[in-house]
Formats: structure tokens, C-alpha cells, sequence
């Protein structure tokens, strides 16, 4: 249980293993912010016919595997990067790690 | 057998050799009207509440390893209904009320102990949410104190009043809040449920579910397919892995939330106590040791064990509130497979397949709920119908836009 | 008292002599000693209480496994329960208290549960207490929470310091015996940064409780010039009295190191550093720990581990008894006698379970094959054994072995899962270790000499080559041959007594019998039913036995049967180590405003607002109460000037040739037409529709806009925001940067600000209100050609500014505004007056943003741009955030204007019962409005803008109050915003 709504601010990320950043290489990951699956990089387009299901299901639904998985992590006590991280959450080793920016780029994200 | 001191009595003088096995061990039948994938607390309690309050028993509960082996083995045993929102407060009253009559319910010592949980508030902004929520409790029917800082000092003079970071204001109290023995819930609605004539399974994981147009009609498991008029999934942290075989996507990630034992001590504080501005909270067990546990470790994880900054963050939190407790010894930390859900609320609903049913995203908060999750759960499986305390506990209220956020965090998992 | 049980030789220093306390009777020690050796040099036999039964227990060990010698050590604030007497080193003044024992220990009336103990077999609580239910809370339960518990915190604040430290190293060797030295001395040599860590206060591990030989030396001999050579290494970090507890993710250990606590007086230095260990190999050498056998009253004072007691002999030069006895299962057990004979030490017999020849010839020994202890006797002190043969032997010592079980625990702390060697009766670590990590020595089931000896050299140069360092050329330390032969043997089955495999926790075979009939057959429900393994001790001497006993009574093997999962921390850590420095006032980090120093010469009153401290109120002479002083702050604002620091709000410089379309897209609102030079209220989403934040975003350039967010959202706000730069749109030119601490920022509020701050800026400026109206802003100069930002905003809803200067400027800023207003009077405010203000003007703040707000319950909905995507413009649009009577925010005023209203009272309407079925809306703020002379508050309410005038019930059954309120405009004070225009 964790029930109280902590005072603003106050919550410091508390992540314990060390990503291989690729500008700037290993840094414990207690410098990142985690946010989840990286494919919340691919935000659906509003102007879709069927857009309130797609950005429903962007939003909320999760593959949420148990083994390899793409995930964003920020370095916010660090160079503000985000990172596309690929991880594995059985065994949390990380096999991969890429700036999102790039990772966005190439899923077709532009402006 | 029932339980009673006479039969202590009995078997005491008798050298403890006429126990019974507290449940059956049988193979799985072909054939079921129900099955519960998942022999934690919630299905276990479900299977209990079918057979008692609907007379159901051709029931079957599907074990992958122990039973009682997922959360309710390995949580901070807290109690309490001090929601904030409509969706859950009704609910969790509801659990409470079933926790305050278990014992004799199911003739099982679960130990339910109603000392009391007390949250602290450390800002007016936080004392103004609390107040917001002690009305909503007693206009539901719970009960609930908001105390100021002398109340607080009365009741647990040991915190940190004076030297704080962060100064304790006041807190909201509910006196009928408190503990219970986790595992003994497994064993006594496993036990009830045996003995109305419900297949507890053990060792028999569900490896796929038999759909055949738009219909369950029964389960693959490591012991061979089993056929059911209907599917129950109740397994908390693994319920994406297993709704993925029916080829659903859950609003749900795991994530692994840490909980700490200390080495037992004499009675050294009342109650449960959380602290508003870390992560932290407490209470003693019967044997002594400190119970306590914070926050998540806040990435998506499978495996049943957390990392050093999350234990130290919540011993900071512990020492921050009560410095007394500096020299008792840390004896053993756990992980346990949190279900969270989008808006850190629950489900317990049919899905799209005929037949199939789902109950979980309880987040880091299901030990609690476990009577009225099996209660309401087995009343949908029964009647077909949401049990009216459990209405907002549907899997399509993000696509509606009726979540039920109690801390306002959004579709974020990690942040409820 | 005198040392009647010390003996010659030991590793102890006889000219350090030390006097301490146990059970306030004053006795003696060396230096060197442990409380659990010193208190046998004593005689002492009796140390304390097991928990369930009371049943009065001594020493067992020499190590952390044990279960039984668990004391109270020192006195006052100090006091530290549950020390385990035999790592506790002995220090001149230590006093230490038996515990768990009403009355003297000697006489623990609570033993009278030994007697009823037919009636507490396992899971007996479950079974009872239930009848009448009015009982359980009232008596039973009371009853047995206070027996709870073995000793005690003094309930005062922990008076010691500890500190934390991060370390980094090629290689982490956990442990200094024989492999651990060994492996030490070849990646030293070879140049690697090595980490050795051991728990023991003198590093060398079993070579210092046993007689054997290193290279033709005395063992512990070896390992003291092995140490020294250590020591001389500049790439290796020696750590005693370190515990590495936890092995974590990516190679990083925690390792508690014990600074003090073998002081009398610490000093002041830290009692403890709580180490973290990044190492990119590690080489696990924790050794193992010897495991007793389960025989009827096994459990007797003067019973104890087989190397534990020759280990008391050889090391700490104290002998547990002049006639002592040994039963065995296995060869090793043997040497006890023979290192005990060595010492002149009568042995009177050795019993072995094993029907083979006799393994060791001990002359004047009487040798007894194929046989078991079966019953003892001596409450206070075994004197008598019964052995299967039927002979009674005297004896006031017994030494028991059931073999050695590796210490796993830390190849166990991620997924690893040991298995089991069937020949050496024992689990040793499985597959799946941690990353980085090997394991040698009997950890790693080499369980002779030479084997760890040889298996730490080759393990170490193994990792060195992984490492790409080249090993030195030296070949593993020689060592005397031993033999390790073992037959498992776990619990004699002829026994009729009470045969204890967990002492702490009083758990009998007959309580793993009577949990296998009851179901409980899984080593998860053994362990949880009976309570086995769950002691302070984790069950490192009892798990093994247990769970070999239950895969005898299921017919399972042991292998099929499995062990309960190894949990950190390896020893118990205290709670103020793994907190630090991370209490008190010192829990989490202040930040302090530009102002705060001001503030503080001005006596105010300071706010924690997240990690922030804000003035709150600024008292002056004669104000007694916090509610004058916010009167008199607002007042003064409303009909003069007041000033207050709003630096906390979060800046974001946001720069680049997208950087308005870029606006467009995080905001609701849109920014693309905003003029250069002026300032706009933005409102940001969340994906979900829901309201994450507002503030105001000024435009300074084409291609330049200043955001500023709420206090609370600075930090999140800005990561959303390069979140959507980043991952979203990562082609859009727009940059941010977080500028929160780069500029102070002040309001400047009331009808006389504008001459106010015409008295600071700089004459080139002009700010009339033609020049620089209502939302302008704009680059200038204040006091002589510092720069500065303008902007004409207004939270309070008076003719106001915030201007702002570079940080190093904040605290001469603030006091040149003071001077510059001195003519109007200008008032310093604080965050109360600053909150009474915006609520009279209706503005939303944290109370209303609180994560499940909509812009249409803010009554911003018009905002939300139909013409543009936006985060949140989607999913905002769905049918549950857009119900037909939605909470709308609207203004309450008490209906009796004396009457107080109190946040979080849910409203109702007049004459409906006050429940949830009932429930409209809550009260999000309340002030008291110095202006309008009586309490206001702000609301969500269901269709509040259509009920103007209404009454309702403010319920508070909190306070069990019900105030009748009318829903008014949230706009108290200057409805039209005419002050602000001036």
C-alpha cells in the first residue's frame, strides 16, 4: 500500500542500475526519471478518422511483457536526454540504449 | 474439522497427531462451472464466497505454484477504507465490514487486529485533502478522525515533532483500520472453500484458454485442458502475461513493490502510521518485528525483488518520522508483482470474450481488498451482474473516461 | 567472577585486559575476545530465552548464525536489541542484558509456556481465539502482542551518526577466509582494484578457528602475513567488520561497514557506513555455516555447533567445557576432538551416526559408531546424554555436527536458486547468478582446505583474464590435507522428546510432522505455518535440517522438495544505516528564495512548499496571531503596494524558429497569434484530458517565449515538455532550457506599483500604462542598467508586475523595491496573503489542479483550441470528462456571515441527507477575505454556474458541522478586472 499522495516535489527517482547512456556512458540510473513503454513515442494523428480509439489505446493499453522491453527513461539529473532503454524485466539486464530522439526519427516522427 | 480451543485441547493431550490436512490435494476434473485461474487471496476468497453465498461447487481453482504464494503471501497486511473516490470507497467499506466478521465467517484465527491507521499530513494543501476525505468516508459509512498536531502527539509521542523536515500538522485517523495475518486469509478461505467441495489445484499453471468464437469454453494447463462454463483470471502481477494468451492488451503494467521486516521487538508503536511527505509506513506484527514498506521501485519489472536506493529511500522516510527506530535492525526485505493499473484502480469485469473474466490492477492495495474482491467477483460470476459497490470497476471506463484516479496522477502507472 | 573456561594460546591479546557487565554482574575479558567468548570464559552457560517457549538457552555458535545468544547490549539511548553475543566484539565498559525473560533470567516465569507447549504446537492462533469475537480485541490479542518481541528499543531518538559511501572497483572479494585471502592476494598482485570485505573484525575467516596448516605455517598465521601484504596494496581496499548484505542489479552490492561499535565511546565519528559496491566482477568466498541435528532436548544450554567449540578453543583460547562430547554426522566433526585433545581438553566421547570404521584414532575418548544422541538432560546446562545404545554419558558440553552448509545467500539475492549435492549433503549455488559474479570455497562447496585455497587463486585469475588483466604467475597457496566424508543424518527419529531444528523461533520436527499432515507441505507453507527460518538468524543453521526432515516425512527428495528463497540483507542492517544522514532536518534538501534572508531579518514565518521554504507571513511588533498579519498584508496590497517572492514558480526559456507551433502543441491554448511583447495565461493538458498545469507565458521575441508553471509542477512540466520535443516532434527547432534558478522573480502588486517600480526602472523605460499595458512584457534595465524582465501580470487582481532579475541580484532586488516603495508604504507578503488574494479573485491553484480537473470544470473549457491537436485535445473530448451536469468552480460564501468554512466539506443540497448518494462537490479552498470581512471559499459543484444564488449544505461531519452556504461568482473582488488595467 502506498496511499498518500506525497507533497509535491518531494518524490526523488530511486532506480538502481546503470545505463549505458550513449552520449555520455554508464550512469546509475538513480540520475533517470522512468516514464514506460517506449511506444508512447508514437503518438497517433488527431486528425484520424479513428482517432479517440487509437489515442485511447496509445495512452492506455500496455503489452507489458515479461522479458524484453523498450522502455523511456530520462536523464533528468543529467543531460535531459530521453532514452529508448531496452530491458529485460525478468532479468532487468539491459541490451540496448538508444537516444528516443533517434528512435522517434526513425519511426517516422517529425515535426 | 473445526477449529476450537477444545479440539487444541483434545489434540494437545493426544500428541497433535489427529489434525486433518487443512484442504484436499485432488487431480483436476475434466470438467468444471467455473474455474479461478489464480489461487491467491482474491480467487481463493472468490471460490469461498461462491460456494458459500451462491451455492456454487463444482468450482476448480488453478494454482501455478502454492497457494496463498502471489501477494497476499508477501504484503504489509494493512486494512483499512479511507478512499477518497465514490468508484472505491463503498467498495473497500464493503471489505471491511467482511474483514470484521471473517474469523467466525470461516472458522480461521486470521488475527484481524483494528488498531487503527493513522496518515499524517504535513501541509494545509494536504490537511484540506484529508478533510476532504475523512467527510467522504463518513458519508459512506465509514469511520474517520482528522486530528491536529496535539491529537497526533497524544497517540504516537515517539515522531518527530520537533525537528522534522517536514512537520507533522495533523493526520487522518481511522480506528478501524489496522493489520491481518496475511497468509492465514489464503489458508482460511482455502481451507472454507475445500471444504465446500471447490478443487484447490496446486502446480497446475494455465498455459492457454480454449476461445472459440467469442466464447471461453475452458483452459490449457501444465496438467492437461480443462473444460469451464466460465473463466475467472485473478492473478495480480502476471495478468498481462496471462490475458495476453487470450489475446488481450491490459491497462495495467508490473511493477515490483518492496515490503521490510525488522527483527522482533517488544511492543514499541500502535497501529499503522504513514508518513505524507516520503514514503513510508509502519506497523508492528504479532511477533514484533516492524513491518513497513514505501514506495514502488517504479519500472516495469517480472521479477519478485527491488533495488538498494528504493530500501534506502523508505528507511529515510522511517527515520525521518520516528528516530527511535535507528537501532532496530532491518532482518529481511521482499518484492511482490504489483498489477498497476492506468488510474491505480481495479477491475472486476467480463471481458469481451463470452465466458472470460478478469479481476485485477489492484496495484500495490489488494491485500485489503481481498473479502470484497472475492465477494463482488463471485457475485458477477454468479448473477451476471456488477455487484453495486464495484460498478466503476470496469475495463472499458478509460475508453468512456470515467477513471477513478485517487491521486490524480494520470495514465501512469508508476505514479499511483 | 574469574575466567574459570579460559584456556592457553587463542588470537587474543591477554595484555588488553577489559571488565564488562552481563546481567549487571561485573566480569572480565581480553581484547580480541567476543562477548560470547568472554561470557564462556566466564562460565557462563545460560544467556538467554527462546521465543515461543522460554526455554533457557546458551551459546551455539561463534558466528552469525546464531540463534540463541541474543542480548541487549548497551544502556540508555544507546541500547541496541537483538545483538548476537558472538559477533559483538568485547570492549572495556560494555554491558550487556539477557532478554526476552519476565523475572531474573534464571527464573523467566513465561517458561511456564514450555509446560503448555502440547497446546502451542504449530499454527495453534489460527485454531482458537476466536470465541466470544469481542474477545480477540480486547483480551487475546493484547495478551499476545505484549509477549511479542525478543528485546527492546529505549523509545528515544537514535543518538549515533552513520554515514553513506559509494565505491567502485575491478573486483569485489566477499570474504577473507582461506579462498577469499587466496583469491586477494592473486588479483592484488596482478594489479587489479580489489574490494576485500569481511564481516570479522581480524580477516582470515575459518583459518583462525582452526589448526591447520598454509604453506607450512599455522593457518591463521598464514593469513596474518597475508593480510599484512594486503594491507601494502595500493589497489586493494581491506574492509573488516564489513558485511557485504545484498547483491543488487548490474553488479552493485550494499556492505555495511561497523565503524564504532566495537567502542566503548564512538567519539563522534559514525557508528556505521552503509557502503554501495559498483564492481565489474565479484567473487563470492562467504564460506559456510555448520548445521546441528535434531535430537530430543537438542536445544540445551552447553549444546553446540561442533566448530564452534573447538573454534572458541583454537581462537578465542576459552573451552565451553572440561568434559566434552561430540556428535556427528560426518568427518569434520572430528576435529573437534582431535584440536580439543591438542589442548589438553578432556573429550569424553565422540558419537558418530555413521556405521564405518572409526575415522580418527582420539586416544582416552570413548568412540561410539552408528549411534544418536536421543534425549538430554540439564534445564540450565546440559550434564547428561542418552544415546540409542542405551548408554548415559556425563558430559557438560556437546558438540553437535550435521555437516556445513555453504553460505548461497548471495548468489541467491536475483534469480539464482542452489541445488543440491547429494555426496556432500549440501545446496551449493545453482545457475543464474548475479552478473559478474563467481563463487569459491566452501561457498561454493570446496569444503576442504585446499580445494578453497586452490579454487580462490584459479577463480580470481579467472576473472582477472575476463578482465583483460594478466594474472601473475604464482600457483594457490599449499595446504594440510583434511577429509570432509559426511553421510546426511538430520533428525533422530527415536526420540520421544521435543527435538528443536529452529531454537529461536521453537520449532520442532513434531511441528514439521504435525504441518505435513495439515497440508502445509510446500517449503513456502512449511516456513510460513511453523514460523521455521523466519528468527533473526534467517535460518541459517535451521532451513536445511527443516526442509530435509519435510522431504522425509513427503518422500520426496530434497532436491524435489526446494528451499525457501534467500532474502537480503544477509545480517540484519540497522535502520539508521540505511537512512544515513537522511533525517531530521536533514531528510531531503532545503531550497531557499532569493528572498530568504530578507525574510528571515524580518522574523517571517516560513512554509515548506515542496523541497521550498517560503516566507509564509511576515510578522510585525504587536501582531500575535498569523491571521493579523495576512489581514494586514492583504490590505496593504489591495490598497497600496505589497511585494512577494514568486522565484519558486517554474521558468522555461523556450527558444527556436518552431517554438510557436511548438506552444500550440503542449498548450490548450493557442500561442502562434500572441504579439511580440505581450504575455498570455496558458493552460496545459495532460494526455488525458485532464488539466496538468497553467501559468502565464510571455513572448520576448519572434522566436523567444519565457513559460512560467505552478511551484509544484516546475520540475514535471519541463520534462513533459522535452518529452514532446524529444520523442514526439524531433524535428521541431524549439529548445528549452530550465531557467527557475537563473532569475529571482517579485510581484509587485497593488494600485501603487507602477510608481513604485518607476522609482527602480531605469528613466529610458517607459511603463505607463499606455506604453506597457495589461499582459505587456518586456527586456529593461532597473537601477542603474541591471537587467532585468517586466511583466505586467496579475495573480492577485490588483494593477500588478513581476519583474525579474538575474538570481545574484535577488537579495539587493528585494531590498531595492522595499526602498523604492518606501513612499507607499510597500508591504512584504507572504504566501498566505498571496493565497487569500487569489482565491478572492477566484484563480485555480494546487487545491483545484489536483490531477482529475477538467477545463470545463475549471470553467476554462473555451480554452481548449477545437482548430488544433494539442496533448489532451483528444481524449479530453470523452463522454465521461463531459458529463451534463459537471463539477463547474464557483465562489461560496457563508450564508451567516461569522460562520467559518472549512475545506474538503462536500456539499448537498439544502434538506437532502448528508451521504455519498447525495454528494455534489467538495470545497476546494477557503480564506478569510479581509476585503469582503468574512470567510470565502472556492468549490467544485455540480453544475455551479447554473445555480448562482442557491444555498446548499457545506458538510463537515468531520466537525459535525453543516453550514449553509450560497453559491456565488468565484470572482469576490473586482469582478470586471478593472484594477487590473489601470
Amino acid at each position: 500500500m502506498k496511499k498518500v499522495k506525497v507533497l509535491n516535489q518531494i518524490c526523488i527517482e530511486l532506480h538502481h542500475m546503470i545505463i549505458n547512456h550513449p552520449l555520455l556512458g554508464p550512469r546509475d540510473a538513480a540520475e533517470f526519471v522512468y516514464l514506460g513503454d517506449a511506444s508512447l513515442i508514437n503518438r497517433p494523428d488527431a486528425s484520424g478518422d479513428n482517432a479517440a480509439q487509437t489515442f485511447y489505446q496509445y495512452l492506455y493499453l500496455r503489452d507489458n511483457p515479461a522479458g524484453e522491453h523498450k522502455e523511456l527513461w530520462y536523464h533528468e539529473q543529467g543531460d535531459r536526454s530521453w532514452l529508448v532503454v531496452t530491458r529485460n524485466t525478468l532479468t532487468h539486464e539491459i541490451s540496448n540504449v538508444e537516444m528516443a530522439r533517434d528512435v522517434a526519427r526513425a519511426a517516422g516522427g517529425s515535426t | 474439522m473445526r477449529y476450537s480451543a477444545l479440539n487444541i485441547l483434545k489434540e494437545g493431550l493426544t500428541g497433535n497427531k489427529g489434525w486433518q490436512p487443512a484442504w484436499r490435494e485432488p487431480e483436476p476434473k475434466k470438467n468444471y462451472d467455473i474455474i479461478i485461474v489464480g489461487g491467491g487471496g482474491h480467487g481463493l476468497a472468490t471460490a469461498y464466497y461462491l460456494a458459500k453465498e451462491h451455492g456454487l461447487s463444482n468450482i476448480a481453482v488453478l494454482e501455478k505454484g502454492w497457494l496463498g504464494g502471489g501477494n497476499i503471501g508477501r504484503n504489509t497486511t494493512i486494512v483499512r477504507s479511507n478512499y477518497l473516490l465514490p468508484g472505491n470507497q463503498p467498495f473497500y467499506e464493503l471489505s471491511m465490514k467482511l474483514w470484521e466478521n471473517l474469523e467466525q465467517d470461516f472458522n480461521y484465527n486470521a488475527m484481524v487486529s483494528q488498531r487503527g491507521i493513522l496518515n499524517l499530513c504535513h501541509s494545509d494543501p494536504q490537511r484540506d485533502a484529508f478533510a476532504r476525505r475523512g467527510n467522504g468516508m463518513l458519508m459512506s459509512g465509514a469511520d474517520a478522525e482528522l486530528l491536529d498536531q496535539d491529537g497526533v502527539r497524544a497517540m504516537c509521542p515517539f515522531l518527530d515533532f520537533d525537528n522534522a523536515r517536514f512537520p507533522i500538522k495533523g493526520g487522518l485517523l481511522q480506528k478501524r483500520g489496522g493489520t491481518v495475518r496475511h497468509d492465514a486469509v489464503a489458508w482460511g478461505y482455502a481451507r472454507g472453500a475445500d471444504e465446500r467441495g471447490v478443487d484447490i489445484i496446486q502446480n497446475c499453471e494455465v498455459t492457454g484458454f480454449d476461445i472459440n468464437n467469442g466464447v471461453c469454453t475452458g483452459v490449457q494447463t501444465s496438467r492437461g485442458n480443462i473444460k469451464a462454463n466460465k473463466v475467472a483470471v485473478c492473478v495480480a502481477g502476471s495478468s498481462s502475461r496471462v490475458m495476453a494468451q487470450a489475446g488481450m492488451r491490459l491497462p495495467i503494467e508490473s511493477h515490483v513493490l518492496q515490503a521490510f521486516v525488522t527483527e522482533g521487538l517488544k511492543p514499541t508503536i500502535p497501529g499503522v502510521i504513514t508518513f505524507g511527505a516520503g514514503h513510508f509506513y509502519v506497523s508492528q506484527s504479532d511477533k514484533g518485528g516492524l513491518v513497513f514498506g514505501g514506495d514502488i521501485d517504479g519500472y516495469n519489472t517480472y521479477a519478485q525483488r527491488g533495488n538498494l536506493p528504493v530500501v534506502e529511500d523508505v528507511c529515510e522516510g522511517g527515520m525521518a518520522i520516528m528516530p527511535m527506530i535507528g537501532r532496530a535492525r532491518l532482518l529481511r526485505t521482499w518484492g511482490g508483482l504489483m498489477d498497476m493499473s492506468m488510474d491505480g484502480s481495479p477491475f472486476i469485469d467480463k471481458t469481451h470474450v463470452d465466458g472470460l473474466f478478469f479481476n485485477g490492477g489492484w496495484c500495490y492495495g489488494g491485500f485489503k481488498a481481498t473479502p470484497a474482491s472475492g465477494w463482488c467477483y463471485a457475485h458477477l460470476l454468479a448473477t451476471g451482474n456488477p455487484h453495486e459497490t464495484a460498478t466503476q470497476m470496469r475495463l472499458d471506463r478509460f475508453e468512456r473516461g470515467h477513471m477513478t484516479d485517487e491521486k490524480g496522477q494520470g495514465a501512469q502507472p508508476n505514479l499511483h | 567472577m574469574t575466567q574459570t573456561n579460559r584456556i592457553d594460546g587463542g588470537l587474543i591479546n591477554r595484555n588488553q585486559s577489559y571488565s564488562f557487565k552481563f546481567n549487571n554482574e561485573t566480569m572480565h575479558g581480553y581484547g580480541g575476545d567476543t562477548l560470547a567468548s568472554a561470557l564462556i570464559a566466564n562460565g557462563i552457560k545460560l544467556v538467554g530465552r527462546s521465543f515461543k517457549y522460554h526455554r533457557p538457552r546458551g551459546i551455539m555458535s561463534a558466528g552469525a548464525e546464531e540463534a540463541n545468544a541474543m542480548v541487549q547490549l548497551r544502556t540508555g539511548a544507546y541500547t541496541e536489541p537483538n545483538t548476537r553475543a558472538t559477533v559483538a566484539e568485547l570492549f572495556d565498559g560494555l554491558e550487556a542484558k539477557s532478554q526476552n525473560h519476565r523475572g531474573p533470567l534464571g527464573f523467566d516465569v513465561m517458561a511456564a509456556n514450555d509446560y503448555l507447549s502440547p497446546f502451542l504446537s504449530a499454527g495453534f492462533y489460527y485454531k482458537t481465539f476466536m470465541w466470544p469475537k469481542a474477545f480477540w480485541e480486547k483480551f487475546y490479542e493484547p495478551v499476545i502482542r505484549a509477549s511479542a518481541g525478543l528485546g527492546a528499543l529505549s523509545g528515544q531518538d537514535d543518538p549515533d551518526q552513520y554515514d553513506k559511501g559509494f565505491l567502485h572497483c575491478d573486483l569485489l572479494i566477499i570474504g577473507a577466509g582461506p579462498s577469499g585471502l587466496a583469491a586477494a592476494l592473486a588479483a592484488g598482485r596482478a594489479g587489479a582494484r580489489v574490494i576485500l570485505a569481511d564481516e570479522d573484525f581480524v580477516m582470515g575467516g575459518r583459518l583462525n578457528y582452526e589448526t591447520h596448516t598454509v604453506e607450512d605455517r599455522q593457518g591463521s598465521t598464514w593469513a596474518e602475513v597475508a593480510t599484512a601484504e594486503l594491507y601494502q596494496m595500493e589497489n586493494v581496499r581491506m574492509m573488516t567488520r564489513t558485511t557485504v548484505y545484498g547483491s543488487y542489479d548490474h553488479g552493485i552490492f550494499g556492505a555495511l561497514e561497523r565503524c564504532t561499535d566495537h567502542l566503548f565511546d564512538g567519539s563522534g565519528k559514525p557508528r556505521q557506513i552503509l557502503w554501495r559496491i559498483y564492481s565489474k566482477q565479484s567473487l563470492l568466498c562467504a564460506g559456510s555455516t555448520e548445521r546441528s541435528i535434531a535430537f530430543g532436548n537438542n536445544d540445551r544450554p552447553g549444546i553446540m555447533l561442533a566448530g564452534a567449540v573447538r573454534g572458541y578453543v583454537n581462537r578465542y583460547g576459552v573451552t565451553p567445557g572440561k568434559r566434552v562430547s561430540i556428535f556427528t554426522n560426518n568427518d569434520d566433526g572430528w576435529r573437534t576432538a582431535i584440536d580439543l585433545k591438542a589442548k589438553g581438553l578432556d573429550v569424553t566421547a565422540v558419537i558418530d551416526t555413521r556405521s564405518i570404521p572409526v575415522p580418527y584414532n582420539v586416544p582416552n575418548t570413548a568412540t561410539v559408531m552408528g549411534c544418536r544422541v536421543i534425549d538430554t538432560a540439564g534445564r540450565k546446562g546440559v550434564h547428561t546424554l542418552m544415546l540409542s545404545s542405551g548408554q548415559t554419558i556425563k558430559t557438560d558440553c556437546l558438540a553437535v555436527s550435521g555437516g556445513w552448509s555453504p553460505n548461497v545467500h548471495l548468489t541467491c539475492h536475483q534469480r539464482g536458486r542452489p541445488t543440491w549435492d547429494k555426496k556432500q549433503a549440501c545446496f551449493v549455488p545453482g545457475g543464474e547468478l548475479p552478473v559478474g559474479m563467481s563463487v569459491a570455497g566452501a561457498a561454493n562447496g570446496n569444503m576442504t582446505l585446499q580445494s578453497a585455497l586452490s579454487a580462490g587463486h584459479d577463480g580470481a585469475n579467472a576473472i582477472l583474464n575476463s578482465l583483460g588483466i594478466n594474472p601473475t604467475n604464482t600457483s594457490a597457496p599449499r595446504a594440510s590435507e583434511e577429509s570432509s566424508n559426511i553421510t546426511a543424518f538430520w533428525h533422530v527419529a527415536e526420540s520421544k522428546s521435543r527435538a528443536w531444528v529452529d531454537l529461536q523461533n521453537d520449532v520442532t520436527t513434531k511441528d514439521i510432522g504435525q504441518s505435513f499432515r495439515e497440508g502445509f507441505k510446500s517449503v513456502e507453507h512449511l516456513k510460513r505455518y511453523t514460523t521455521l527460518g523466519m528468527a533473526t538468524d534467517q535460518g541459517k543453521t535451521a532451513n536445511v535440517l527443516g526442509l530435509a526432515i519435510m522431504a522425509e516425512y513427503s518422500g520426496n527428495t530434497i532436491e524435489q522438495t526446494g528451499t525457501t528463497i534467500f532474502r537480503p540483507p544477509y545480517t540484519p542492517i540497522p535502520m539508521g544505516a540505511l537512512a544515513g544522514r537522511a533525517r531530521g532536518k536533514d531528510f531531503r534538501p532545503f531550497r531557499l528564495t532569493p528572498s530568504h534572508k530578507f525574510a528571515e531579518e524580518r522574523n517571517a514565518a516560513f512554509v515548506e512548499t515542496g523541497m521550498w521554504l517560503r516566507a509564509q507571513w511576515y510578522p510585525i511588533a504587536g501582531e500575535t496571531h498569523w491571521r493579523e498579519s495576512c489581514d494586514r498584508e492583504v490590505r496593504a496590497t489591495r490598497e497600496s503596494v505589497g511585494v512577494c517572492d514568486v522565484t519558486t514558480l517554474g521558468k522555461i526559456d523556450i527558444q527556436g524558429r518552431d517554438a510557436a507551433a511548438f506552444l500550440d502543441r503542449v498548450y490548450a491554448n493557442t500561442f502562434g497569434t500572441l504579439a511580440v511583447g505581450k504575455v498570455r495565461y496558458g493552460l496545459m493538458l495532460r494526455e488525458d484530458g485532464i488539466v496538468m498545469d497553467d501559468g502565464t507565458t510571455a513572448r520576448m521575441g519572434e522566436h523567444h517565449f519565457v513559460m512560467t508553471t505552478t511551484t509544484a509542477n516546475a520540475v514535471s512540466v519541463f520534462r513533459h515538455m522535452e518529452f514532446c520535443r524529444q520523442c514526439l516532434w524531433p524535428d521541431m527547432d524549439v529548445h528549452l532550457i530550465s531557467a527557475t534558478e537563473q532569475w529571482a522573480q517579485y510581484a509587485v502588486a497593488g494600485p501603487n506599483s507602477r510608481k513604485t517600480l518607476q522609482n527602480l526602472v531605469d528613466k529610458e523605460f517607459d511603463i505607463s500604462n499606455d506604453a506597457f499595458p495589461f499582459m505587456a512584457c518586456g527586456e529593461i534595465t532597473v537601477a542603474g542598467g541591471i537587467p532585468a524582465r517586466l511583466f505586467r501580470i496579475s495573480f492577485s487582481g490588483e494593477l500588478a508586475y513581476e519583474i525579474a532579475v538575474p538570481t545574484r541580484y535577488g537579495d539587493s532586488m528585494i531590498r531595492a523595491l522595499m526602498q523604492a516603495g518606501k513612499e507607499y508604504n510597500i508591504t512584504p507578503y507572504g504566501t498566505e496573503a498571496l493565497g487569500v488574494m487569489r482565491i478572492e479573485k477566484g484563480h485555480a491553484a494546487g487545491n483545484e489542479l489536483c490531477g482529475t480537473t477538467t477545463a470545463a470544470n475549471l470553467g476554462l473549457g473555451m480554452m481548449v483550441s477545437k482548430k488544433k491537436d494539442c496533448i489532451g485535445n483528444v481524449l479530453s473530448q470523452r463522454e465521461g470528462l463531459n458529463p451534463d451536469k459537471p463539477l463547474q468552480l464557483v465562489g461560496f460564501k457563508p450564508v451567516d456571515a461569522d460562520i467559518s468554512l472549512s475545506a474538503g466539506a462536500h456539499f448537498v443540497s439544502k434538506g437532502r441527507e448528508v451521504n455519498m448518494a447525495n454528494d455534489e462537490g467538495w470545497m476546494t479552498s477557503v480564506a478569510y477575505s479581509p476585503i469582503l470581512n468574512c470567510s470565502i471559499g472556492l468549490g467544485l459543484i455540480a453544475d455551479g454556474k447554473n445555480r448562482m444564488g442557491e444555498v446548499v449544505t457545506a458538510a463537515n461531519p468531520l466537525k459535525q458541522s453543516n453550514i449553509d452556504v450560497e453559491i456565488v461568482s468565484a470572482h469576490f473582488v473586482d469582478p470586471d478586472g478593472d484594477r487590473l488595467r489601470v
